[in-house]
């Protein structure tokens, strides 16, 4: 069984980056997928890549990762400033961004109307292990 | 914020009183994508040498490599760099998927752990360089947030990107599909193997740098 788990952006806003990165984290270590409304700032992400590699061992593989972003070239002017005030403001809320542990999920693929989990097939890689 | 507009000021000290030659030209980008290939192609073209070994099973580099004081010219122009080839930048690494290649359990766990050493080292490098060329599989989808996200944090830290599809020599390349993934880079299609289209990379090279 797969479990989601939602995290709305409020619950991150006040927290600083390494909180930030620690609380995600630890949703994903318990094998749950991540789904975050809006997403980290960029340097957030190379952070979360970088705690992710210091905490991966025999058990921990790492994680997938997909952000879901509005792209800006899309947008008329008014929306991309209006975005960009929000953003500055409230934090970046908009679009979603997906965290899922590495043992649990293969890959996700994006697509402009869809989000794709591709899982691992669990029930197989334990039977080859009796 | 006051971070930010520091690393500006200091990016901008930096490239004022750089002496010429010292320009750090980092190779990025997901294992696997040619990076080592490439630096050995730019090695040999200029100083007759192989800088690293590359291979087939990922995460092949877990070190950061250096070849210091590269001389090319191209057109009439002569460029002096520092070459830093990285470990691939990865979100997970599991040493099971190196038994597949047919190392023994105990080399999997250790190559596991450097490789996971090496991306830390990669992403700790990122703030050194001076200019980066990204180096893609061009037969792997390019939007992967791998991919997106060490972009994005070259352009959020004002560091001049060159992006490199690799492997245009295989079938299954798809340039133009890097291409649309990322319109506002300019992207060279080379097979950094066999050196094909290297003439172009190094013109491009030349515009990233001067």
């Amino acid at each position: 069984m797969l479990t989601l788990q939602f995290i709305p952006y409020s619950e991150i806003q006040g927290l600083d980056t390494s909180k930030r990165i620690n609380k995600l984290l630890q949703v994903a270590k318990q094998n749950k997928i991540v789904v975050l409304e809006g997403r980290l700032k960029k340097e957030e992400e190379t952070e979360l890549i970088r705690i992710t590699m210091e905490e991966i061992d025999d058990k921990f593989k790492g994680i997938e990762l997909s952000v879901f972003y509005p792209e800006a070239k899309n947008m008329q002017l008014f929306d991309k400033v209006k975005t960009n005030l929000v953003n500055l403001i409230l934090g970046e809320r908009t679009g979603l961004t997906i965290i899922g542990p590495a043992a649990i999920i293969k890959e996700i693929k994006k697509d402009p109307n869809k989000i794709q989990l591709l899982t691992k097939d669990i029930k197989v890689k334990r039977k080859k292990k009796r | 914020m006051i971070n930010s507009i520091k690393k500006i000021l200091n990016r901008f000290l930096s490239k004022l009183f750089k002496k010429r030659g010292h320009i750090k030209l980092g190779l990025y980008g997901p294992p696997n994508g040619g990076k080592t290939t490439l630096a050995n192609r730019i090695s040999k073209d200029w100083l007759g040498e192989e800088m690293g070994v590359a291979s087939t099973v990922p995460h092949e580099t877990r070190e950061i490599q250096i070849k210091e004081e590269i001389h090319i010219k191209s057109n009439g122009k002569e460029l002096s760099f520092n070459l830093v080839d990285t470990p691939g930048i990865a979100t997970k690494i599991d040493y099971e998927d190196f038994l597949k290649f047919g190392m023994k359990e105990k080399d999997a766990k250790k190559r596991a752990k450097e490789a996971t050493k090496g991306v830390i080292d990669s992403i700790k490098w990122l703030d050194d360089m001076d200019a980066v060329i990204v180096v893609l599989d061009s037969t792997v989808d390019p939007y992967s947030q791998v991919n997106i996200t060490i972009i994005g944090n070259l352009q959020a830290r004002n560091i001049p990107v060159l992006l490199v599809a690799n492997k245009t020599d295989l079938k299954k390349s798809k340039l133009k599909k890097v291409e649309t993934a990322f319109p506002q880079y300019k992207v060279v299609g080379i097979s950094a193997k066999y050196g094909t289209n290297i003439e172009k990379f190094y013109d491009e090279l030349f515009e990233l740098v001067s």
